[in-house]
């Protein structure tokens, strides 16, 4: 039967047709900072960034809101690019020794990142011949010459190859083996050993015959590729990690692995030089670290920058993740959170001027990029205006604001700026600035919300491409935390040698599991919020403009209500500090409650208008009025025979067990995916392994998984988690009058409504008068399948959601019906029901799970405006699956309307963190730092749409080239 | 009996359309005879055999014996017209008295039964009165085979009834693979199989579910490419009413089209049907049979503690609408009171209502029970 109502519904072309207009699933922008990233790369010409990551991703960034992002069809790591200056191409290489050349073309206006042509190095030597040629396998390096017409290609063998870069081709004949630059050595550097991988190529300046080579084994080599002779040579003897070739030529700086550093003349004497002018090992005497990258830049003041990562005292601070600076008698040693994967400075390229004189340092990191200001005293870190980390702690919840008032937006803008205040160039010092953003500038403003296990809100501009950071709450102030003193006591043990600056903001150590926070809401017109953490803590806080010390009043709130038989064995309740407390300007808070049992708090709902918040958890909800600072109503949704509810969090144990597990496993995948990779293997083991892989299916008879068929049942554990809440004005008690209620939903179907008794508040005054709210309960449904219910949400006589608290009183919504009859639209995991109001009877349904074999994990409602007509628009519920599908019903009809794939199932976290907006956009989380952004509507879609003044060289056209196979 | 096998014979031989009725109420029998092409209604065969039979102000049920010797009720107008289009070539009919009749079940072999002495006969206090026994929708159906007709005989459609019963269903699935005909020969594709029954569940009780047969289908949706965990959560939000189209690994029990196609389910909710006696089960057992076989899951509603000032509730009987019918009407008999209660407790994980509540409001006002 329900076939044939789908197929009636897709036969029907004016309905086929509106829904195209009014829905498209498109993936639009990644927000964040990139999963792993591997390798960076800058054009000074275009002013462009680009970032490949361990997935085989390439992002380029330029000025905010001008993106890029492309990705390898090899899901390989990204282990070199390299930009063609000032024509929008970037040359990849991979970890699997193929070289990609993508390229920005422009399409209708707007430039794309598109793969051109890529080259695969033969990786066998023997196949053409049992020659001794060099062979290409493992290139370690990658440089580009002749303004990109040519790249040379270091590799593990000491050879070094050129490629034609706009056909990816290999130029035979110039390849440069190892045994020709021995040739000009001397006899007793020689003794018989191999100079070992190719480590550095770099280039001149102005003269693009010449290149330098650094060998593995420490020679240094200045080769004229036209003349095909050693110009120079440098008898290095410490194992060779980086070489930077200074912009005039004249000097060569080198890193070792044993912590130095060597400067070499360039320009004095022919023969080969044997000592360097300096060598030093800034951090000894003790055993160093190797320096893994130089960098020389030139100022005209005289004073060189010398910038290099690594080289740290091996005992004492070998594990830390640094990177130096060192101009004249000044250094600093940048103490970074995560793992440094490459830095770059941003300085004058032009041939003709004298001096580097860099303008800002730009370190790539594990988790992050950080950017300093070279030019101002100091040495300040930029504030990035995108690739912000969003896991700076671990995001544990996030929501999502549509439609910020101007006003709250430009307070909350403010306070994020007393916060962090800007250095005085501000945003003109953000070097990063190619390209153009043709974007409009959005219609409203978006705010994100994500909470974090450490306690803080973030909030960011989410209203265009470039996820901006605006303000950070900060709610670990109001509670004392074991680890307190820690922090300042390890400071002052420090010595002052090295110099250390904590740098960056990546901090994933969280002082106290339990200020984590569980859930945020956030009225748009009051500016009041609600933050609710893992301790039942549910803290309600006001913006002001100004800093303010005040005492914040506390409450508790058993949730038990003196059931028997039932002791917590969780976690403690934290403890708040007493006594006033000083509170930056900001959101300061006004009221304290704490639930107890002290579980997370699983719902929370704020009603600004009537001075009400509720909150749940795993054992009951609670209604808490305050601005009386009163408790209202507690409400147990225990099942007697729950035991598993006042276990607490175990699953922290559990996954502690499990992490254990994996990172054992992790470390013998590792090592064994690093044997394959050494080992090439006899063909016999490999055919072997075939055999093994192709019968491995058939032969090996695992036990089956099965699956239990059981309904749920009144007394499964956890059924009285509370899974929702939500606040309406509609009709409970009879059709005639409407008036405040409050819904609960649960883990096991059981939905409670009660009416509420709010004193209506005095004419033209904000404050209620002093009479206390009542709740009564009015109506208790339960679902009869049992499944969790995940939302509810009144429909008004129109089949439309009612409006936010204020947003009807204020007029910036239109009024609800409040004439028609009522429905309430209850959404379990199974199923969509709408019932009437107030005689709760079921008027449409929709069996998700009877049909699909699918389950809810996320739902909203929200608003699809057509593209074809200006103000058509249709109110949808929108339905993430625990199969990543995103189904679109209409409302209240119940019926489906589209569905797409978004998330891979497997990836139960992008689910879990899936939040919808207003207006049919919605976020995930695609790794723990980057929010994929997607739409399901046809006309609000935020996109990244940007152009960038590419150069092509000698007119040429479009890289196009038919690929093999 | 010799004669009355000639008399029928003559009767067939004068007029094919005439039935001969032989009517035994007690000891006594009663001839009578009905035009085989329209029998009439049944409120008129009632009539009529009361009247033959002098017993005007006793309530009787009727039953016949069927070609197997079986006996079943003519309580309607389809078995009624089914008893004398089926009569070959005598019907014979049998009345009992409605109490008597309580203890004895129509059914295969329930005439052989019946001629054992009547010790089996129960009187005395546990005897319900109301409880009318005999009528095939007054069973609560366990389990069926449906849809035969329409089903390859290969598969089997089994429709497991959950509702009020306190048996589990019991059983699990899980992958495997299963060989179909293709064009291009035989192929091997994922299946979803029954790998295991929880002894004393519900879906080992009924006898038509087996480990290793294969779920084809479930309430009419293919499985054929979901996963596993995806049937699972199908076949739970249909566990209410779950419809599980197999392919039985055992082919040797299939139902064989043309004959007596629906003998089993009769015989599976025999076996089950007095085995509960919970409160839940106690009202569901009642249900109206239209609203048993609908698919629908009744969603529970109680009603809160109204303000005073509120409009009077409305009449539990505009309210009702699943398990109403049985429902409301005994909400205001002091008997059944007990036992509403029960089952709302049952329900609500929480006797009392909320703070806000006044004490002993639940036992004041007594929440009522719709949907």
């Amino acid at each position: 039967m329900m076939k044939f109502r789908f197929r009636r519904q897709g036969a029907d072309p004016q309905r086929e047709k509106l829904k195209q207009e009014l829905f498209a699933f498109h993936k639009t922008v990644e927000h964040g900072f990139p999963n792993q990233p591997s390798a960076l790369a800058f054009d000074p010409e275009l002013r462009i960034m680009a970032i490949g990551t361990r997935s085989g991703a390439v992002k380029i960034y330029g000025a905010p809101g001008v993106e890029f992002t492309g990705l390898h069809r090899d899901a390989a790591t990204v282990t070199q690019m390299h930009f063609l200056p000032g024509q929008g191409r970037v040359l990849t290489l991979l970890d699997d020794d193929s070289l990609h050349l993508w390229e920005i073309v422009h399409h209708d206006g707007c430039a794309h990142l598109e793969e051109a042509i890529h080259f695969q190095a033969p990786s066998r030597p023997g196949f053409d011949g049992a020659s001794g040629l060099p062979s290409l396998a493992h290139i370690t390096v990658v440089l580009l010459v002749a303004a990109g017409d040519m790249a040379a290609l270091g590799t593990e063998g000491g050879s070094i190859f050129f490629l034609d870069v706009p056909t990816l081709t290999l130029l035979e004949g110039q390849t440069l083996g190892p045994d020709e630059v021995l040739r000009s050595v001397p006899d007793d550097y020689r003794c018989g050993k191999a100079l070992g991988p190719v480590e550095s190529l770099q280039g001149h300046l102005r003269d693009p015959t010449k290149i330098l080579i650094g060998y593995s084994r420490g020679l240094l080599v200045i080769w004229n590729q036209a003349a095909r002779c050693a110009e120079r040579i440098f008898l290095g003897n410490q194992q060779l990690e980086s070489v930077c070739w200074e912009r005039s030529g004249h000097t060569v700086v080198s890193s070792h692995s044993d912590g130095s550093y060597a400067i070499w003349a360039a320009d004095t004497g022919d023969s080969p030089t044997a000592q360097p002018t300096v060598a030093t090992t800034p951090y000894g005497p003790f055993p160093c670290k190797a320096i893994n990258k130089v960098l020389w830049r030139s100022c005209a003041s005289g004073e060189h920058f010398v910038i290099f990562s690594g080289g740290m005292p091996r005992a004492s601070y070998g594990d830390r993740h640094c990177v130096s600076v060192l101009q004249a008698e000044t250094l600093v040693t940048l103490d970074f959170t995560s793992r440094v994967i490459d830095f770059f400075t941003v300085h004058s390229t032009r041939p003709e001027d004298e001096f580097d004189e860099p303008q800002a340092l730009a370190v790539l990191l594990e988790e992050e990029l950080v950017v300093l200001d070279l030019q101002t005293p100091g040495w300040p870190a930029v504030p990035a205006p995108y690739l912000a980390p969003l896991h700076s702690s671990a995001i544990t919840c996030s929501a999502h604001v549509a439609n910020v008032p101007a006003k709250l937006w430009a307070r909350i803008v403010s306070a994020g700026e007393q916060q962090s205040p800007q250095p005085a160039s501000g945003a003109s010092s953000w070097p990063i600035t190619g390209g153009r953003n043709l974007a409009q500038e959005p219609s409203q403003r978006g705010l994100l919300l994500t909470g974090h296990e450490d306690g803080t809100v973030r909030f960011w501009d989410a209203s265009g491409v470039a996820l901006r950071p605006l303000y950070k709450l900060c709610t670990a102030g109001l509670f004392q935390t074991d680890c307190e003193h820690a922090d300042s006591l390890a400071q002052a043990a420090e010595d002052d040698w090295p110099p250390f600056r904590k740098v960056g903001c990546f901090d994933p150590y969280s002082d106290d599991p339990r200020l984590g926070v569980q859930k945020v809401a956030l009225c748009k017109y009051t500016a009041q919020m609600v933050v609710a953490g893992t301790a039942g803590q549910v803290l309600v806080l006001e913006l002001s403009d100004t800093p303010a010390e005040q005492t914040v009043g506390v409450a508790s709130l058993d949730l038990l209500q003196d059931r028997e038989g039932f002791t917590w064995k969780g976690h403690e309740r934290l403890s708040p500090r007493l006594g006033p407390l000083p509170w930056p300007a900001g959101f300061q808070p006004r009221a304290l409650v704490q639930c107890l049992p002290p579980a997370a708090v699983t719902a929370v709902t704020l009603h600004a208008e009537w001075g009400l918040v509720a909150f749940g958890t795993s054992h009951g909800f609670g209604l808490f009025d305050y601005l009386r600072r009163s408790p209202v109503l507690a409400r147990c949704t225990l099942h007697p025979s729950d035991s598993l509810a006042m276990e607490g969090p175990l699953s922290r144990v559990k996954s502690l067990k499990k992490s254990l597990r994996q990172s054992f496993r992790r470390i013998r995948k590792s090592r064994a995916s690093g044997k394959k990779r050494t080992v090439a293997g006899s063909k016999l083991q490999e055919a072997n392994a075939q055999l093994a892989e192709q019968a491995g299916p058939q032969d090996v008879e695992v036990t089956p998984v099965q699956r239990r068929i059981e309904p749920r049942s009144a007394d499964d554990s956890l059924s009285g988690v509370v899974r929702c809440l939500y606040f309406a004005d509609t009709f409970l008690r009879d059709a005639a009058h409407h008036g405040p209620t409050m819904w609960a939903g649960t883990n096991s179907g059981s939905v409670f409504a009660y009416a509420l008794e709010v004193p209506a508040a005095v004419a033209g005054g904000e404050k209620r008068p002093e009479r206390a709210v009542e709740a009564v309960l009015g109506k208790e449904v339960q679902l009869m399948h049992r499944a969790p219910v995940v939302a509810i949400a009144v429909l008004d006589g129109r089949g439309r959601p009612l409006p936010e608290p204020y947003e009807a009183s204020r007029d910036l919504a239109q009024a609800p019906d409040m004439q028609g009859g009522h429905a309430v639209l209850i959404a379990s995991e199974e199923q969509f029901k709408v019932f009437t109001l107030p005689k709760v009877s079921a008027k449409t349904k929709f069996k998700l799970t009877a049909h699909e074999g699918c389950r809810v994990r996320k739902v909203a409602l929200a608003t699809f405006a057509s593209v074809a007509c200006e103000d058509y628009t249709e109110t949808c519920l929108a339905c993430l699956t625990n199969l990543g599908d995103v189904h679109v019903f209409s409302v209240p009809g119940l019926r489906p309307q589209v569905h797409y794939a978004c998330i891979r199932k497997e990836d139960i976290s992008g689910i879990a963190s899936c939040v919808f907006t207003r207006h049919g956009q919605g976020f995930y989380l695609i790794s723990p730092s980057e929010f994929e952004r997607f739409s399901l509507s046809a006309r609000n879609i935020t996109e990244p749409l940007c152009s960038l003044d590419v150069r092509w060289p000698r007119g040429a056209t479009h890289i196009r080239h038919p690929r093999a196979t | 009996m010799n004669r009355s096998f000639h008399k029928s014979q003559t009767l067939g031989f004068y007029d094919c359309s005439a039935v001969e009725v032989k009517s035994k109420f007690g000891a006594e029998f009663r001839r009578f005879s009905l035009d085989r092409q329209k029998p009439g209604r049944f409120e008129d065969f009632y009539k009529l055999v009361v009247h033959t039979h002098h017993i005007a102000n006793t309530e009787v049920t009727i039953g016949y014996a069927d070609v197997h010797g079986d006996l079943l009720p003519i309580n309607n107008d389809d078995n009624f017209c089914k008893a004398v289009s089926s009569a070959n070539p005598l019907l014979r009919v049998f009345i009992q008295k409605r109490e008597e009749a309580e203890h004895c079940s129509f059914g295969a072999g329930s005439l052989s039964r019946r001629r054992r002495p009547l010790a089996l006969r129960e009187d005395g206090p546990r005897r319900r009165t109301h409880l009318h026994i005999g009528l095939p929708h007054d069973f609560r159906p366990v389990s069926s085979i449906i849809d035969v007709d329409i089903i390859p005989e290969t598969h089997r459609r089994v429709r497991l009834y959950r509702h009020g019963c306190q048996k589990p269903l019991g059983f699990y699935i899980r992958d495997g693979t299963s060989v179909r005909v293709a064009p291009q020969g035989l192929e091997k594709v994922p299946g979803v199989f029954i790998s295991r029954m929880v002894p004393g569940g519900l879906a080992e009780s009924t006898g038509l579910l087996a480990v290793d047969d294969e779920v084809l289908e479930v309430n009419g949706i293919e499985v054929a490419g979901k996963t596993l965990d995806q049937v699972t959560d199908m076949m739970i939000a249909n566990s209410h009413n779950l419809i599980v189209t197999v392919k039985p690994a055992n082919q040797r029990n299939n139902v064989v089209r043309g004959s007596r196609a629906s003998g089993s389910s009769g015989r599976s909710s025999d076996s089950t049907a007095s085995r509960h006696s919970l409160p839940a089960a106690h009202v569901l057992q009642n249900l109206p049979p239209d609203e048993m076989e609908s698919d629908e899951e009744a969603d529970v509603v109680l009603e809160g503690v109204l303000e005073p000032r509120l409009a009077p509730r409305p009449p539990p009987g505009s309210l009702t609408r699943v398990n109403g019918a049985g429902l409301a009407p005994s909400l205001h008999s002091p008997g059944r009171e007990g036992s509403v209660q029960r089952l709302l407790s049952s329900l609500r994980s929480d006797p009392r209502h909320s703070l806000a509540l006044p004490p002993g409001g639940v036992e004041e006002h007594g929440p009522a029970v719709t949907l």
